[in-house]
């Protein structure tokens, strides 16, 4: 047996922990995917997290323990108060936050190796320069997405010639990457700063113009490149557990950006490069009128209804009328009324955002059906309630050829007999699309903001 | 010790494994699993703390430090958050608990 203290039984002890570590993690994102090992995977996953870090402590050759000791201490107290603290609703943001932290990780590791000039050789420079890139793009990038979900940016920023003066900034930065790769072992400092000057300016402009319901595809595909970087930066450090549970976040980070993007019926590309909704105001006529509705009214129809699917959008998160509509739901339940919920792949501002909201508020997960599991259901429904979402319900992306939002996969709400939909006042959706669901003869408009429209129906409810 | 082509094979075969751990999870669990990748990639954390234990001048340390302070957020931000919401995934069969009043 080897000799723990020797430098070799370290080092031993030191792959072991990783690639135990690195094994946990894919058990423990394993188990995620039901929701009833879910909870001990997140754990797993955690106990690798752990031991690894403990165990870098005795890696060879290390000094400043105090400072290391005290940045553990610092970034993960900070994000520990905060992730305990945050509201669900306010989710899509930390994520971003947490995830753009990861990828600047990734980027100081490069700058700390280039810099010592301890990345040798071209290969090794080369993805040290490569994890650098893309790790800032997912730091800055994921900072304007916290800043934008968060509010502290209002608009989107679009300018003439933008997309130009973006492949410049990246052109630069990759220029500045080869001199990287070309000058090392000679002083490099001036080549690191442009370098990373310009991939951290590539990422807030290259985000700055995404809108807010574009951050589904945006958050999703921030945290497979962080993923990337790390992975990177695995092979820079020969760090096999980096390598590992950077690839696979990845890997599972593209795949979900795929399932995003394809929910839009857009690509990637589209979707981070071209400036929807800006040009798209037009769109086809739309007949009728709105028609308001009491709230004592749809109570009545719900109270009296055989079957019943809501469908939330965004707009519930913001009015945080999650609680009630739960309320709503226990009160249609007793009374014998079939509820489920419906959800669009990228209704709110992040992957299964509505699916959180809904879990926080007590909804058990098997009265949540996603868009393919409930499309067909519509046609039996007696009442569909519309409660914030918009475009993600518009059947014009089902049979107007000139809409901007056609060929979207869409929830069939207007195949329901009747749909009621809880609005704030008479605007568009995010695209600037009108709905024609909202002039359809079996719709029917009930204005106002959403948690207190809510409470106003379990109100006519109760009075049945 | 990880050299050329061996890295190539183990970046290949992480990639496959993370594509298909992922390519059946449902859909309500789209946002607890993009949190549990994000705490995944906290891993970065032990390379953060390399390469800050072997640092030298003060440029170094200073980027090396910040590097310990983001990745170590990256990894305990990530476990919360991702912990608090599976936490609150939950069957009709154990729904006896009512609806927390506002929040």
């Amino acid at each position: 047996m080897t000799d723990l203290l020797s430098a070799d039984g370290r080092d031993t002890l030191i792959q072991a922990t990783y690639f135990a570590a690195a094994l946990l993690f894919i058990v423990g994102l394993k188990r995620m995917s039901s929701p009833i090992t879910a909870r001990r995977g997140i754990v797993w996953a955690g106990v690798g997290m752990l031991v690894a870090t403990l165990v870098t402590f005795a890696s060879p050759q290390m000094h400043n323990y105090v400072l290391m000791t005290a940045a553990i201490a610092i970034g993960g107290g900070a994000a520990w108060v905060s992730g305990k603290r945050v509201a669900m609703t306010n989710m899509p943001q930390m994520i971003a936050l947490y995830n753009g932290m990861g990828g600047g990780a990734a980027a100081a590791i490069a700058a700390v190796e280039l810099l010592g000039g301890k990345a040798h050789g071209t290969t090794t420079t080369l993805l040290a320069v490569t994890g650098a890139l893309i790790g800032c793009v997912s730091f800055s990038g994921s900072m304007i997405a916290f800043g934008k979900l968060q509010g502290l940016i209002e608009r989107s920023f679009r300018f003439r010639g933008q997309n130009a003066v973006n492949a410049l900034v990246l052109a630069v930065a990759v220029a500045g990457g080869a001199w990287l790769v070309v000058a090392s072992g000679d002083d490099v400092s001036r080549p690191v700063a442009i370098f990373f000057g310009c991939a951290l300016a590539f990422g807030v402009l290259m985000t700055l113009p995404i809108g807010g319901a574009d951050m589904p595809v945006v958050i999703s595909l921030y945290n497979a490149l962080t993923g990337l970087a790390v992975a990177f930066e695995g092979f820079v450090l020969d760090n096999a557990a980096m390598i590992i549970a950077g690839t696979v976040v990845g890997a599972a980070g593209t795949l979900l950006t795929q399932l995003m993007a394809k929910a839009m019926n857009r690509s990637l590309g589209n979707v981070l490069f071209s400036g929807f909704g800006e040009s798209a105001a037009a769109g086809g006529t739309t007949t009728g009128a709105l028609k308001p509705i009491e709230a004592s009214d749809v109570g009545v129809m719900m109270g009296f209804a055989d079957r019943v699917i809501i469908v939330p959008g965004y707009g519930m998160a913001v009015a945080q009328a999650q609680h009630k509509v739960w309320e709503l739901t226990q009160l249609l339940l007793d009374r014998g009324v079939q509820v489920k919920f419906a959800i669009h792949p990228v209704a709110g501002r992040m992957p299964g955002h509505m699916n959180v909201l809904l879990a926080e508020a007590g909804v058990p997960y098997d009265l949540i059906h996603d868009l393919e599991e409930i499309n067909a259901e519509f046609e039996k429904t007696d009442v569909a309630l519309v409660i914030g979402a918009n475009d993600v319900v518009n059947p014009s992306a089902r049979n107007d050829k000139s809409s901007p939002i056609y060929g979207m996969p869409i929830l069939n709400v207007d195949r329901a007999r009747n749909v009621i939909v809880i609005k704030r006042g008479q605007g568009r959706g995010f695209s600037g699309i009108e709905n024609a669901l909202f002039y359809l003869d079996n719709t029917r408009m009930l204005y106002g903001d959403g948690q207190a429209a809510v409470a106003q129906l379990i109100a006519a409810v109760k009075a049945l | 010790m990880i050299d050329g082509f061996i890295a190539l094979y183990i970046f290949m075969l992480a990639a496959f494994t993370g594509y298909e751990v992922i390519a059946r999870v449902p859909v309500i669990l789209h946002t607890p699993l993009m949190s549990g990748s994000n705490f995944v990639h906290g891993i970065v954390l032990v390379g953060a703390m390399v390469a800050l234990g072997r640092a030298g001048t003060t440029v170094e340390l200073v980027i090396g430090f910040l590097g310990v302070v983001l990745a170590a957020g990256n990894a305990v931000g990530g476990y919360v958050v991702t912990e608090r919401m599976l936490e609150m995934f939950k069957a009709s069969g154990d729904r006896q608990r009512k609806t927390r009043p506002g929040a």
